[in-house]
């Protein structure tokens, strides 16, 4: 190890497996360096610890101390009784261990089971214990950003992220759209997985502008080979002069009675009303809603309603939330091609696809069309995993879809009905995960929650949306004091499943010139790839 | 002081295990309070540490008298009377705080008392630095009573000792620091010493 790098903190004093250890500050290290979220390591007799710093308090030996306070104008008094009678402690909660022995370097750090013996030493970690828990930068890892106040690259296995569900939270404008480019990024330059990204503001796939009101590329920029632009709203792209590829339209009888139990609140419908949905499905089967809007004559009605036992009031409930879908302009009675086959030819073919809503940013037009696509092509990856199962041969590509908003889908009332619940719970089965982002994660359900398994949390400070976001972590008091002091702008916490500890980070930059070139992977690379594939074909 | 000769201070005039009496050769010629002082057995060097100083009549029943009336000045009063300094004697008192025995230094009492008639000299700048490698003989400045005040020993000698160190400040820090460890429950102790010896 390199000695120079190494800075001594102090010596554990005292501490728990369940509370984390107390650390007095040698006199040499100042207080006021010390910053909650840094990264620390133990040397224990037997092993070594990782942990993060997640308080720091002072001390002093006397309490008359305090009392009456010495003459610090003097430094030399000032001198002597800092760390001697006054001193600092820091709290560290260790969180992975490295024992000396050979299986365990190959296992690689462990998740903590006891605490460093007393008086063991604490430095700071150094470049080289962070590459030794996050690895390094190469084929699968991603570099995403720094550990707080360090300089290493902070990598993150992208194959580990896309094996479950991840979650971006954060409040608005502290980066969460910026990180999450960053994470597409990430997946399109490794190629572990195809994205699906429901762009409600249409920010990932054509620039859009900073808050410094700087021009921002996003992915079809970046990888026009890999990246392709749907829209809802062609004239809103065309505006913006974004290349699309695909507009989407929706026909009538692609909407289903699931779409509508979505839509239940946005579109202020009773429950009977719903339940009325389906019973016009039954009836009259794919066509429903068209047939459904054009029933006008009253006597007609009427019977309907006695043939289906629909209450009136039910009845013009329904009807007044089917006006509202009808209004949306990307509807159409009948759509000339398959917006879902479309998609998935896509996917299949490796291609991302970026869907912009352009100016139809409301909720409805997004909750519809998110689910009504993210059913289906669910559905056919379902299908082709078991049959991949069943024949022994390769599984689908896994797919990521991003959502924004994500509370509007995830929220305890619709998330047992929403494919977006169900992709959540059952997720990685069929190699479809989601990324969700979201603003208030108190409003998502708590079992989906629980089940997201890299969480990238920003500054949040409504006390709920902390805890819902560390529900069920080990060392939640501990974190949630780290997450509390973020930085209001461009600084998380990342933890969960990828991660083999949580730590605070400053996601790389993203935006100038030079920036980009990191992201694009070089010329020589493709190349490589491109042969690799060749050959793969070649010999099968 | 010399660095390169050891100055030659007194003779020791009585001893026990923690400190021996010196009488000083020349009247008035008592090293400073809180010096480095040594003497030798045979085979021990003693370290000790000057902590009281009389000038007393040679007999314990005759106090001087005062004599001055006629005289200008004071020192007119010895040039008159040139009895008086056979008369009176100088006398300091050393606290053992260490010794050493061979080549080692041991920071704590030695095995036996210093022998009576042995020579006490004022330790060299080397021997000084050397002792004060390590505080640990603040412990026993601070745990033993004596006639003079603890805080009074023990700044006068940090005090003497820094003297033997080009960056005084550093090596006062440090002495502070351990005494900031030592007197923990005591603060108003600790802070009478650092306003002693602060700069």
């Amino acid at each position: 190890m390199n000695q120079e790098n190494i800075q001594r903190l102090g010596i554990v004093v005292s501490g728990s497996l369940n509370k984390g250890v107390e650390v007095r500050l040698d006199s040499s290290a100042s207080v006021e360096d010390m910053v909650v979220g840094r990264y620390v390591t133990i040397e224990g007799q037997k092993r070594r610890f990782f942990g993060m710093i997640t308080d720091v308090s002072l001390g002093v030996i006397d309490q008359k101390l305090t009392l009456t306070p010495p003459d610090v104008s003097n430094p030399f008094i000032a001198e002597v009784i800092a760390g001697t009678a006054t001193y600092g402690t820091l709290h560290i909660l260790p969180m992975l261990t490295i024992s000396g022995d050979v299986a365990s370097l190959i296992e690689g750090p462990q998740p903590v089971k006891t605490v460093p013996s007393h008086f063991s030493t604490v430095n700071l970690a150094s470049d080289r214990d962070i590459e030794l828990v996050f690895g390094k930068e190469d084929k699968e890892r991603f570099w995403i950003g720094n550990p707080l106040d360090m300089e290493t690259k902070l990598c993150l296995s992208m194959e580990k992220l896309v094996e479950r569900s991840s979650g971006v939270f954060g409040k608005s404008g502290t980066g969460k759209t910026f990180f999450t480019r960053q994470l597409l990024i990430g997946t399109l330059q490794k190629g572990k997985a195809a994205n699906l990204i429901f762009d409600m503001n249409s920010e990932y796939g054509w620039e859009s502008t900073s808050e410094q009101g700087r021009n921002v590329k996003a992915l079809k920029q970046l990888f026009p080979s890999r990246v392709a632009v749907f829209t809802l709203d062609e004239e809103s792209s065309r505006r913006r002069r974004v290349s699309t590829d695909f507009v989407v339209r929706i026909g009538y009888d692609e909407i289903e009675p699931e779409d509508m139990v979505l839509l239940r609140q946005t579109l202020n419908l009773t429950e009977p009303a719903v339940e009325a949905v389906y019973q016009i499905y039954r009836r009259f089967g794919r066509n429903w809603l068209q047939e459904a809007s054009e029933l006008k004559d009253p006597d007609q009605i009427k019977e309907l309603l006695k043939e289906l036992g629909i209450h009136e009031s039910t009845y013009q409930n329904l009807q007044r939330g089917l006006a509202t879908i009808r209004r949306l302009p990307f509807l159409l009675p009948h759509s000339p091609d398959n917006a879902v086959s479309c998609v998935l030819d896509y996917l299949d073919r490796g291609i991302n696809v970026v869907l912009e809503f352009g100016r139809y940013k409301d909720v409805a037009s997004y909750v519809l069309v998110a689910n009504l696509l993210t059913r289906r092509i669910y559905a056919q990856y379902q299908k082709r995993t078991e049959k991949a199962m069943a024949e022994d041969t390769v599984k689908p590509q896994p797919l990521v879809i991003t959502i924004e908003e994500a509370h509007k889908f995830l929220n305890p009332e619709v998330a047992s009905q929403t494919i977006f619940g169900t992709i959540a719970r059952e997720m990685r089965k069929y190699n479809v995960t989601l990324l969700v982002i979201d603003q208030r994660p108190s409003g998502i359900d708590e079992e989906v929650m629980s089940q997201i398994g890299t969480k990238i949390a920003f500054l949040l400070d409504n006390e709920r949306d902390i805890d819902s976001v560390l529900a069920g972590v080990s060392g939640k008091g501990e974190l949630k004091s780290v997450l509390a002091k973020l930085a209001s702008k461009q600084q998380a916490l990342i933890f969960g499943h990828a991660v083999p500890m949580p730590v605070a980070f400053q996601p790389r930059e993203y935006g100038s010139a030079e920036s980009y070139k990191h992201f694009i992977p070089s010329a020589e690379t493709e190349i490589e790839k491109q042969a690799e594939k060749d050959i793969e074909e070649l010999w099968g | 002081m010399s660095t390169d000769e050891v100055q030659r201070v007194g003779e020791v005039v009585e001893a026990s295990t923690t400190d021996f009496v010196a009488q000083c050769y020349e009247l008035y010629q008592t090293p400073p309070l809180g010096s480095l002082v040594k003497t030798m057995d045979l085979t021990v060097e003693l370290y000790g540490i000057v902590y009281n100083a009389t000038t007393t009549s040679i007999e314990p029943g005759r106090r001087p008298i005062a004599r001055g009336r006629d005289e200008a000045s004071d020192d007119e009063i010895y040039r008159s009377n040139p009895q008086l300094l056979k008369l009176l004697r100088s006398e300091f008192s050393a606290l053992v705080v260490g010794h050493r025995q061979g080549d080692i230094l041991y920071r704590y009492l030695p095995p036996k008392p210093a022998r009576i008639h042995s020579f006490v000299y004022l330790c060299s700048t080397e021997e000084v630095k050397e002792f004060s490698q390590s505080f640990d003989f603040l412990n026993m400045l601070i745990n033993t009573h004596l006639p003079v005040s603890t805080d009074e020993l023990v700044a006068a000698c940090l005090r003497q000792m820094s003297q033997a160190y080009e960056d005084r400040h550093a090596f006062l820090v440090a002495a502070g620091k351990e005494l900031a460890i030592l007197l923990g429950g005591e603060f108003n102790q600790l802070k009478s010493i650092l306003g002693r010896i602060r700069q």
